[in-house]
């Protein structure tokens, strides 16, 4: 699954640690989602889009989807 | 957002508090399973003492088993994963080659004793390695 997770974060200037301290993760973990090596569940995604203030669509794309 | 950590470090912290309370569990379980094995060779020649020696050594690894979970539930999701994958593996490893040693001893394949100890050894080994190639699997 394809994310905006690394330009979203790097548009505010915050580090992986920083993102995983907002989401209650582990830096690897943002790390792993960013390089797209593990799908975060779906209350993760939830929080990420909250953080965010978007949709979950508008982090993550499906890569069968479009 | 600033700097205060508010969520990771509370994670971080909760995290490293989980794994420093299992350590302390396994080493005090270590230390009373050294006490009931060597006590009675070394120190002591009594069945009371021996019961009791194993009865806190059961009841401490409890606790570790208890605090084992609590460090489990503390874990984010990806790293729940590369544990449970780890546990499937050494599960996995530790029954098909525990009853292959087992087989190999009972039908006198070799000669010397079938050993839990080399299993627990075994079960250990693959759980710590796997648990170390899933967090290099997800650098």
């Amino acid at each position: 699954m394809k994310n905006r997770l690394k330009v979203l974060r790097a548009e505010r200037d915050w580090t992986q640690a920083q993102l995983a301290s907002e989401l209650e993760v582990s830096r690897q973990t943002v790390n792993a989602i960013e390089k797209g090596k593990f799908d975060p569940s779906l209350p993760l995604a939830f929080k990420a889009a909250r953080l965010f203030g978007m949709s979950i669509e508008d982090i993550f794309e499906d890569d069968a989807g479009t | 957002m600033n700097d205060s950590n508010t969520g990771s470090g509370d994670f971080a912290a909760r995290n490293r508090k989980n794994t420093l309370r299992l350590g302390y569990w396994t080493g005090a379980w270590l230390i009373t399973m050294a006490v009931a094995v060597f006590g009675p060779l070394l120190v002591w020649q009594n069945n009371v003492l021996t019961g009791a020696a194993i009865l806190v050594n059961v009841a401490v690894g409890v606790g570790m088993i208890v605090a084992n979970k609590h460090h489990l539930e503390g874990l984010d999701e990806l790293q729940k994963k590369i544990h449970l994958d780890a546990m499937a593996l050494a599960l996995g490893v530790g029954l098909v080659f525990g009853l292959g040693y087992s087989t190999m001893d009972v039908t006198n394949f070799i000669t010397a004793d079938a050993e839990i100890s080399h299993l627990v050894m075994l079960i250990g080994v693959t759980y710590g390695l796997a648990v170390f190639i899933g967090h290099r699997k997800y650098q």
